[in-house]
C-alpha cells in the first residue's frame, strides 16, 4: 500500500458509514485504497480487467469429434435446419473483436473470434417465435430472446485468436453473445430450440439472472 | 442486497491464507458449496468486489467463514489476509450458487477432490455433513504443493479419525512429508484408481481447483467410468495455471 494512503490508516478504527449513490449505504473499508485502472476503459459496474482467460464450467469438458458434431435448429417439434461440421464451415463467417464480461467479475477486452452469425443460420427460418433455448454437448442450456441473437449480435464461434477454439473454451464451437454476461455464450453448442415464451436455462435456474445484461448488472435472479 | 458482516475471528491457515469469521445478523443461511461476494470500498467511494467460497457449514449463529488466499498481484486478497482486524465491518452479498452444492439429505457416496485452495467449498461440505450428523460416506483427495500449504489439516485429521465415513488422501505436488510413500507429483490415473470411490458405486464427485487441475481430474474421473453427469466442477484462476 503506497504512502499516500497512510493517513487513512490512522483514522479511528471504527468503519465510517457513508451514503453512496444517494440511497445504498456503503461501509468504507478502513485502510483500503484499491488499485485503479490506469486506463480510461469503461467497464460494466462491478467488473475488473483480466489479461487471462478464466474458465467457468459446471462439469467435465466434453470432447466432441468433428465427424459427430452437428448444429440443429428446431421448434420443439420438428428439426428445421441441420448442419454437419463440414456444411457449417462452408457458411460465410465473420471476424469479430469484442469485449467479454463474465458474471464472476472479470472482463476481457478486445477478444478476437471467427464465427458464423446467427443471421446466417436463421436466414430462411420462419420467425414467429420470440425466444430460443441453446443446447450444448454436456447438457448445458441457456435461454435468449431471439431479438438478442439477430442483427449481428451473436455468432457460433469456432476460432479464438486465430486458432481453433480449445475444448475448455467451448471448442469445437461455442455461442458468442458478447453484449450479455458470458455464461450466455454457451460452450460446446449443438443447437437451438425456438420457443414461444422465455424459460430459464441451466444457470438461470440456479440463481443467475434470466437475461444477464452486464451494464445493468443483472447477475443474480431477483435483481 | 449487500449485508454488513463484522469480523469476529481471524485465523491463519498457512503463510498465504487466512480464514475470516464474519457475524452477519441478517444472514439468510447457506448451503455447503455456495459462495459470497465481498465488497471493499475506499474512502473516495471506489470499490472492488471479489467472490469467495464459504468455508463454514450452515449454522444457527449467522456466522460465515471465508478462507482467502493472498494473490501476489491481488487487489482485494492482500487486504483481507493482512489488513483486516477483528471488529472491522465488511460488506457481503449472497449466498450465491445452486449447482456446486451438497445438502445433508444426499446419501450417495461423495468424492471430493481439491486442488490447493479449492479445498474451501469442499471443507464446507465436510463440515456440513459432520454438523448435520449425515451418513453419506465421504472421501477427500486433496492435492497440495507441500505439507505447510494444507488448509484445515488438524480438523481434517480429527474428523477422519473419529468419523470413519471420511477418508482423506493427500497428494503432494512439490514436496512431501518425510518417508511419504508417493513421490511428489500431480494427481494421476493410478491415484484416482486407488484413492477414489469405484465408479460402480455411483459416487457424486465434486472437483474444485485451478482450471488445469479441474480439467485433468474431471477427465481422469470420467476415464475410470464415472458418468459426466455425476461430476460437478468449480474452476478458478487463469487457464494454463502451472500448478
Amino acid at each position: 500500500m503506497s504512502s499516500q494512503f497512510l493517513a487513512v490508516v490512522v483514522l479511528p478504527t471504527a468503519p465510517v458509514t457513508q451514503l453512496v449513490g444517494g440511497s445504498a449505504m456503503a461501509i468504507t473499508s478502513r485502510g483500503f485504497s484499491g488499485r485503479r485502472s490506469a486506463t480510461d476503459v469503461k467497464l460494466p459496474p462491478g467488473q475488473y480487467l483480466t489479461p487471462d482467460f478464466p474458465v467457468l464450467s459446471a462439469g467435465p469438458t466434453p470432447h466432441v469429434p468433428l465427424e459427430q458434431w452437428e448444429f440443429t435448429i428446431d421448434d420443439g417439434t420438428d428439426v428445421l435446419r441441420r448442419w454437419s461440421w463440414k456444411s457449417f464451415r462452408e457458411l460465410p463467417a465473420d471476424n469479430i473483436t469484442v469485449d467479454v464480461h463474465c458474471v464472476t467479475r472479470w472482463s476481457k477486452l478486445g477478444t478476437s473470434w471467427e464465427g458464423v452469425s446467427l443471421d446466417v443460420l436463421l436466414a430462411d427460418v420462419k420467425m414467429d417465435l420470440s425466444y430460443a433455448m441453446f443446447r450444448s454437448y454436456g447438457d448445458y442450456t441457456t435461454n435468449l430472446p431471439l431479438k438478442d441473437v439477430m442483427n449481428k449480435q451473436a455468432w457460433i464461434a469456432f476460432k479464438y485468436d486465430g486458432a481453433d477454439l480449445a475444448p475448455e473454451h467451448g471448442g469445437p464451437a461455442r455461442l458468442l453473445v458478447p453484449h450479455l454476461y458470458f455464461w450466455k455464450s454457451a460452450k460446446w453448442v449443438k443447437g437451438m430450440t425456438l420457443m414461444p415464451h422465455d424459460k430459464p436455462g441451466f444457470w438461470e435456474s440456479l440463481g443467475y439472472h434470466i437475461y444477464g445484461d452486464p451494464w445493468r448488472e443483472q447477475r443474480y435472479s431477483g435483481e | 442486497m449487500w449485508r454488513v458482516g463484522t469480523v469476529v475471528a481471524l485465523h491463519d491457515e498457512t503463510d498465504m491464507a487466512r480464514t475470516l469469521t464474519l457475524e452477519v445478523p441478517d444472514w439468510p443461511g447457506h448451503v455447503a458449496g455456495q459462495h459470497v461476494d465481498v465488497r471493499l470500498t475506499a474512502s473516495d467511494g471506489y470499490s472492488a468486489v471479489r467472490s469467495y467460497s464459504i468455508a463454514s457449514a450452515p449454522n444457527p449463529k449467522a456466522r460465515v467463514e471465508i478462507t482467502v488466499e493472498r494473490l501476489a498481484n491481488g487487489e482485494v486478497s492482500p487486504y483481507l489476509t493482512q489488513d483486516v482486524a477483528i471488529g472491522d465491518q465488511l460488506e457481503l452479498r449472497g449466498p450465491i450458487g445452486g449447482w456446486f452444492v451438497w445438502r445433508p439429505q444426499q446419501t450417495e457416496p461423495i468424492q471430493l477432490i481439491a486442488g490447493g485452495s479449492g479445498i474451501v467449498p469442499l471443507m464446507a461440505m465436510i463440515r456440513s455433513r459432520s454438523s448435520a450428523g449425515g451418513t453419506a460416506p465421504f472421501r477427500l483427495l486433496y492435492s497440495v504443493r507441500e505439507p505447510r500449504a494444507v488448509f484445515y489439516g488438524v480438523e481434517l485429521q480429527a474428523l477422519s479419525n473419529h468419523d470413519s465415513p471420511l477418508k482423506v488422501t493427500y497428494a503432494y505436488t512439490r514436496a512431501t512429508p518425510k518417508d511419504w510413500p508417493r513421490p511428489p507429483g500431480r494427481v494421476d490415473a493410478a491415484l484416482i484408481a486407488n484413492a477414489t470411490w469405484p465408479s460402480n458405486l455411483g459416487p457424486r464427485c465434486y472437483v474444485c481447483g485451478p482450471t488445469s487441475f479441474v480439467e485433468a481430474v474431471a477427465g481422469l474421473l470420467a476415464g475410470v467410468g464415472n458418468s459426466p453427469d455425476k461430476i460437478r466442477t468449480e474452476r478458478f484462476g487463469p487457464t494454463g495455471d502451472p500448478k
